[in-house]
């Protein structure tokens, strides 16, 4: 009882958040350069390891899915396997717990050194609502960049399934190419793009609420962090099963 | 039109409240705005779980008046004038600035009336991915006001606190009392009306302690500033309450003892403990107080 009181009320602080900082974005001063920073380290920074990422689970999907597809004689559907289990769900799910552990964590350390330290204190005495200046520009960089992040995942992860594909099971390319090509549809891709959307609010709305609610000193900035990565990862990978549900009856997409 | 009878009934009892004295009256007759003090706490209680920081304190702090709160470590200080700026709110009483209650103000709300209020952190608290020279600037750049403005306004604020050769350290290069004169000098861009200084002195050497006193005396005298001085050092209260500021004739700031002249300074002294209010009045009568806890406390033993 007392852990749901906990859970609804740490939830309607987070919608609070949101709202506070969507509101912000209609009044001035506005901070577009402070977007575009965190844009750019939440983006440009994070390419790598979702790059690495995608390519190498394409690479292990098609690694143990061919010798099965392979005994059903369906070596051609290999590129369709991949494609959809990876743009429908392990490109947006990865991704979304890759930069929520890279930049999750950064937020809410940054923003609970900022509480711990006044810094936080002393901006709203300066007369700056830290809900625009700090959460609104990290909130919308990750709505934002979140999805982009997540298409290239996706292109890499197609890569690396092709290039373990010919290179492993000696299939030819061609064969895998149009098996991506007529295996993914419309309704696959905007999926693969809504979700991401959501995650991106999901991250940064909790990160920035895990920080700016530090309390305790240094130890606190710890705990927060680890909070802040731990609810993130469990919250996008929970509504992650009832965005999927969402989509695929909005799209009416058959489940096989 | 309730309500603005009420709003007249609380004007009229704030007047009587504040216990006027003949100078003010006459001031008020070409200054109406003056009756109305500053800051005004009414019966502020607030405590953290269990334990009680401020317990019923009532206080005012006049327009141009200096207010120097002593208490002991821990007794409350700091939580005042973060109260005064609403980064927290009481448990219940009331408190006015500018005869406006801020009690219940919203977050946004409260920005406006933060415009007029300067800081000055017991810990600094500067931004620390920020320059010197962008914490000073900090609120001027958040106006949207033009860089070659901010500059000038920057390096004046700097110049004042003696840190003009540290404009473009960051804050984790700087010693502790570079750290707060960097605060204050944060603090008085824009030159609110209203001030808070948090043990501004503190961890500072004796000079440089007596220039941040001589600014404040500035202020009040000169500049009509209002301001709370939280401080544990009885040389600072000894400056603020005998000295005062003038222009001499070739318009040099001058500071003159108060002597045997009628008493001129607008410093009072308010001293808390356990979260009340036991001592409020001039240094003079604080000085006579027979009070062993107050004796305790000038004296240091
Ligand atoms: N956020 C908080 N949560 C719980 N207790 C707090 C909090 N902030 C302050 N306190 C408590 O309130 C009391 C008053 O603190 P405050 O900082 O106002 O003291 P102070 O008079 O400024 O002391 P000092 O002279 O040492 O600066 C302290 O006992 C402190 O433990
Ligand atoms: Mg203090």
């Amino acid at each position: 009882m007392n852990l749901l009181k906990k859970f609804l009320f740490e939830l309607q602080e987070i919608t609070n958040l949101i709202i506070a900082a969507f509101f912000g974005l209609f009044r001035s001063p506005r901070y577009f350069s402070e977007t575009i920073r965190q844009m750019d380290l939440i983006g440009v920074g994070s390419l790598p390891i979702v790059l690495l990422t995608g390519f190498f689970t394409g690479g292990v999907l098609i690694l143990q899915t061919y010798p099965t597809l392979e005994y059903y004689s369906l070596q051609d559907q290999a590129g369709k396997s991949v494609a959809t289990s990876i743009i429908r769900e392990l490109g947006p799910v990865l991704s979304a717990l890759m930069v929520s552990g890279r930049i999750g964590s950064a937020i809410s350390a940054e923003l609970g050194s900022m509480v711990v330290s006044q810094q936080i204190d002393a901006m709203r005495a300066l007369g700056t609502d830290p809900n625009r200046k700090l959460v609104a520009p990290r909130i919308i960089a990750l709505m934002f960049m979140l999805p982009l992040l997540t298409v290239a995942a996706d292109i890499f992860g197609i890569v690396g399934g092709g290039i373990v594909a010919s290179g492993v099971f000696s299939l030819d390319y061609n064969s895998y190419i149009t098996s991506v090509r007529f295996g993914i549809t419309t309704q696959d891709l905007i999926g693969g793009i809504i979700k991401p959307l959501f995650f991106g609010l999901i991250i940064g709305s909790v990160s920035c609420h895990k920080g700016l609610s530090t309390t305790g000193g240094t130890v606190g900035v710890g705990r927060s962090t680890t909070n802040s990565v731990v609810l993130s990862s469990i919250v996008v990978i929970i509504f992650d099963f009832f965005l999927s549900r969402a989509i695929n009856s909005i799209f009416d997409i058959k489940t096989i | 039109m309730f309500s603005l009878q009420n709003e007249e009934t609380v004007v009229a009892e704030e007047i009587i409240e504040e216990e006027l004295q003949p100078t003010d009256l006459e001031d008020a007759v070409d200054e109406p705005h003056r009756i109305i003090p500053a800051i005004e706490f009414r019966d502020v209680h607030l405590s953290f779980d269990d334990n009680k920081i401020l317990d019923g304190v009532s206080f005012t702090v006049r327009r141009g008046e200096t207010k120097v709160i002593l208490g002991r470590s821990g007794g409350g200080k700091s939580t005042t004038i973060r109260l005064v700026l609403g980064l927290l709110k009481p448990d219940s009483g009331q408190i006015l600035i500018d005869g406006e209650d801020i009690t219940n103000y919203s977050e946004i709300e409260m920005m406006k009336v933060r415009e007029k209020i300067g800081m000055v952190f017991q810990e600094g608290a500067l931004f620390d991915s920020l320059s010197v020279y962008d914490n000073v600037a900090y609120r001027l750049h958040e106006q949207g006001i033009d860089e070659t403005e901010v500059e000038t306004e920057v390096r004046r604020m700097l110049k004042f606190v003696d840190l003009e050769d540290a404009i473009d350290k960051m804050p984790d290069e700087l010693s502790g009392g570079m750290r707060r004169r960097v605060g204050i000098a944060r603090a008085l861009v824009g030159d609110p009306q209203i001030i808070m200084f948090d043990e501004p002195t503190a961890g500072l050497d004796p000079p440089t302690a007596r220039t941040i006193c001589e600014l404040a005396i500035k202020l009040r005298d000169l500049e009509d500033v209002s301001s709370i001085f939280v401080t544990h050092e009885m040389k600072n209260v000894e400056y603020l309450s005998s000295e005062y500021a003038t222009v001499n004739e070739n318009g040099e700031v001058i500071f003159e003892m108060e002597g045997e002249k009628l008493c001129l300074i607008n410093t009072e002294i308010v001293m808390f403990k356990e979260g009340k209010v036991i001592f409020s009045g001039k240094n003079e009568e604080f000085r006579a107080t027979k009070d062993p806890y107050i004796l305790k406390f000038v004296r240091g033993k």
